[in-house]
């Protein structure tokens, strides 16, 4: 197969029932190599679904997943972030009551695999803490390294998000609503590590900030009621009557 | 990543943060303290030998829950289980011709840590209240197949005509309880340097995250369910030591020692010094096993009362236990 | 019959608020006090007795709910497991210093002792009347719960809280009626109960084990499970004790355990 053309991360059609309710009909889905892609939809379209299903919380009941090619379908979560496939939460979900050192320091240990150390204090394995102290620094967060999560604002929080994301050397990254919930003053930081991530990481950004995802996607798939309504370039996507109807009301975007 | 200058000169400034960081684990000279009053114990009440090696082994049992439930966040009402285990294995061989303490102790341990492994196969799979009733059904298994098998247990009446031999054929277990006092107190101490190994590995870290957000570790790719399988039986191991070092100083082994009374004392006493901050067990054991020593010999009925008085305080107001009430002091005068 | 009995409003309790109320038997003992108490030193008759055990343990639920579990809904599960377990052992004491350590004495009412012949067999008139009232007890509240709004508004909390308090309904009142409901059965339970599980002070510590698996194998939440649950357990037991005495209790446990393993919501329980 040729290896330029494989998609960093391919669905085929992926389904998922709970009883009567379909949340993903279908869904066939591909994220290019170093792509800017964006998911939007309304609110209960499945893109939180789509993401579980895809890193490996929920089981399809139908489809395939292909992650560079490979089926993983059947792999549990822990073994497809192992592989490179990495998301955020849309609600912060952070180890609060540790330090942001400490929560990134977590990440890259399991990423070395040295987390099942047993026997050697945690503080030996320095390069690690060193990591994660740059990893804060890239992102601004180094100021407050030993402080608590649940200390920090919020912003701040969905900032430590991604850095636990890049910790674990992703090649594809789910970023899921990185901006929700965060005050406009704090928002602009987040776009900028966004606007910011290395080219070789292949980007899915689940998002309602329209100006985020105007400023960020190369291209946009629509889902609604769990199916993909259409997928294209920006532009497309912002001139169809249909997405207009169901999404973006008459409004041209900015 | 970033150019190495640019990483090495904000690794200057952030070495502070750094070194605080990985300077954590080592010792800090409070951490003495406990081992000085053991010695200072044996000094000052040496007619309570007896009661004090018992508090230093149930110590050991509390320290090997508080693994499971402070540090990895695993509910359970069965820890008995492996305490009971310990203390059988260990007494069965010393009541029956294999009087001698190390070995007892070592076999007491794999017993207990082999019932810990497979026990926690099936228990792990679940959470909430199923791993609750789990925890429990195991523990009350043990106690009926105990109670069962009295020819070799020796049933209601207990586990008696144990003999065991001098600790390396010259420390013989006096009277006094001396020997058996040293003997607790040395299997302690390296418990507890495990266990302190563990808990500020990369390893007990992650456990960390594991109770505080299982969610997110499965988000970083950690093996949860084989981490909670290790330090569960690792927590077994410890747990029979403990019911093995209880056995063999006290010579006696009875079907208590699977009970939920048992299981349920240990989380109290751990309640009270403070879950997950590893001395809990070694202030809240000694304090509630002193308090029912005294209180037992007013009016055991009232016991109860007082103690289930004190646990929903406790859970009320001062959630972290005295160790608890030891930080937010510290925190509220700085 | 009588594990039924108690463990539904464990079962609804649990399954709705959430919380490990692992004092859930105190409440049946509290209730088997009453009515041997009753009873015993005032002759009441075992109708009036039962409803006054009902009444009194349902009063005294709302009381504990309001003041101690409350703070905990949502909470930390071993602080509710500590919680109720020191509950368990107050009750201990303060029943011991109100009645003494002994057992208390139990004799059915005389229209419901002796046999009740049936043509092909005669049954125990009183366990015959148990498991009627069980049998009665699962429809009244399947009806309940399916027929009546209140019993619309439980189901609705049980599925999804956030829901239903969005959708406007009073969940802290409906917790409050459901858990005092809850109690009360417990309490009736108790002393229906009271010749089959000995009323004494360590009852809800004795019998705690079998409150739980019938909760747990029955599912959470659920009318029928426990039912379905104590009538396995029942016939287990009598099964195995009668071809494998030496085995005893032994395999119930094991049972369990299987089943747990291959359903870990229970039979009928739901999310």
């Amino acid at each position: 197969m040729d290896e330029v053309n494989t998609p960093a991360l391919e669905t085929g059609g992926l389904q998922k029932s709970f009883g009567a309710l379909t949340v993903a009909n279908a869904i066939d889905f591909r994220l290019e190599r170093g792509a800017r892609h964006a998911l939007i939809g309304p609110n209960g379209a499945g893109k939180t679904t789509f993401v579980e299903l895809v890193t490996g919380a929920l089981r399809p009941n139908a489809g395939q997943i292909r992650l560079d090619g490979a089926d993983v379908t059947q792999l549990a979560q822990a073994a497809r972030v192992k592989r490179g496939l990495v998301r955020t939460f849309q609600i912060t979900a952070l180890f609060r009551r540790l330090s942001i050192l400490e929560n990134v320091t977590l990440a890259i240990c399991e990423r070395q695999g040295i987390a099942g150390d047993l026997v050697r204090p945690a503080g030996h394995h320095r390069a690690a803490v060193e990591e994660a102290h740059a990893l804060l620094q890239r992102l601004g967060l180094e100021e407050e390294a030993l402080r608590p999560v649940n200390m920090l604002a919020y912003g701040r929080q969905r900032l430590v998000e991604i850095a636990i994301a890049l910790a674990l050397s992703p090649k594809v990254l789910l970023l899921d609503e990185p901006a929700a919930g965060v005050p406009s003053g704090e928002s602009g930081r987040i776009i900028e590590v966004i606007e910011r991530l290395p080219q070789n990481i292949a980007v899915l950004i689940i998002e309602h900030d329209m100006d985020l995802v105007f400023r960020v996607a190369q291209r946009i798939t629509v889902l609604v009621q769990g199916s993909v309504l259409v997928e294209g370039l920006p532009e497309e996507i912002a001139r169809d009557p249909e997405v207009r109807r169901v999404y973006l009301g008459e409004r041209a975007p900015a | 990543m970033a150019t190495e200058g640019l990483v090495r000169t904000g690794l200057r400034a952030g070495n502070g943060a750094i070194d605080a960081f990985a300077r954590r684990h080592r010792f800090h000279p409070l951490e003495a303290l406990p081992w000085a009053a053991a010695i200072a114990a044996f000094a000052l009440f040496p007619s309570y030998l007896p009661l004090c090696s018992q508090v230093l082994a149930t110590i050991l049992f509390a320290l090997s829950a508080d693994l499971v439930l402070g540090y990895a966040g695993i509910v359970t009402l069965g820890h008995a289980a492996f305490f009971g285990t310990g203390a059988y294995i260990a007494g069965i061989l010393a009541a029956n011709g294999w009087g001698e303490p190390l070995t007892g102790l070592l076999a007491g341990a794999l017993a207990a840590g082999l019932v810990g492994f497979l026990s926690g196969l099936v228990v792990l799979r679940t959470t909430g209240l199923t791993l609750l009733m789990q925890t429990l059904v195991v523990a009350t298994l043990l106690h009926e197949a105990a109670n069962k098998a009295s020819s070799i247990t020796g049933g209601d009446d207990g586990l008696q005509g144990m003999e065991v031999w001098p600790i390396f054929g010259w420390f013989r277990f006096d009277l006094f309880g001396r020997t058996a006092y040293f003997y607790c107190l040395a299997v302690l101490f390296l418990c507890w340097l495990m266990a302190r190994q563990i808990v500020h590995s990369p390893f007990g870290r992650s456990l960390t995250g594991i109770r505080e957000n299982v969610r997110r570790m499965h988000a970083i790719g950690a093996p949860v369910a084989r981490r909670r399988l290790v330090i569960y039986t690792i927590s077994a191991v410890l747990a029979g030591i403990s019911g093995a070092l209880i056995a063999q100083t006290t010579q006696f082994a009875s079907l208590s020692f699977l009970s939920l009374e048992r299981s349920g004392t240990v989380l109290i006493m751990l309640i009270i010094g403070g879950v997950g901050r590893l001395y809990g067990a070694f202030i809240g054991v000694p304090l509630y096993m002193i308090a029912q020593d005294r209180f037992s010999e007013i009016d055991p009925v009232y016991w109860y009362f007082w103690i289930g008085l004190l646990m929903v305080v406790v859970v009320v107001f001062a959630r972290g236990g005295v160790l608890g009430l030891f930080e937010r002091f510290w925190r509220w005068t700085r | 019959m009588v594990l039924y009995l108690v463990s539904v409003g464990l079962s609804v309790t649990m399954g709705l608020m959430g919380f490990v109320n692992l004092a859930h038997g105190v409440f049946a003992m509290l209730g088997g006090y009453v009515v041997t108490s009753l009873m015993t030193r005032y002759g009441v008759p075992f109708s009036l007795a039962l409803l006054c055990a009902a009444l009194v343990t349902a009063l005294g639920s709302v009381v504990v709910e309001r003041l101690l579990y409350r703070p905990l809904y949502g909470g930390d599960e071993l602080d509710q497991v500590l919680l109720t377990m020191g509950l368990i052992f107050m009750s201990l004491a303060a029943v011991t210093y109100f009645w003494g350590p002994s057992p208390q004495p139990m004799r059915p009412p005389r229209w419901l002792s002796g046999e009740v012949d049936l043509g092909f067999r005669s049954f125990p008139a009183f366990r015959s009347f148990l498991i009627l009232c069980g049998a009665a007890l699962v429809t009244l509240l399947w009806l309940g719960l399916e027929r009546t709004r209140f019993g619309a508004r439980v189901r609705a909390s049980v599925d999804n809280l956030r829901m239903a308090q969005s959708v406007g309904i009073n969940t802290s009142r409906l917790f409050m009626l459901t858990f005092a409901l809850g109690s009360g059965l417990a309490g009736l339970g108790g002393g229906l109960g009271a010749d089959l599980l000995s009323i004494n002070p360590s009852y809800a510590l004795d019998n705690l084990v079998y409150f739980l698996i019938v909760v747990a194998v029955g599912g959470l939440g659920s009318i029928r499970g426990p039912f379905v649950a104590a009538l396995l357990i029942g016939i287990a037991d009598t099964g195995f004790k009668y071809l494998l005495p030496e085995l005893g209790a032994f395999f119930i446990y094991a049972l369990t355990m299987a089943m747990l393993l291959w359903r870990p919501r229970g039979l009928f329980g739901r999310a």
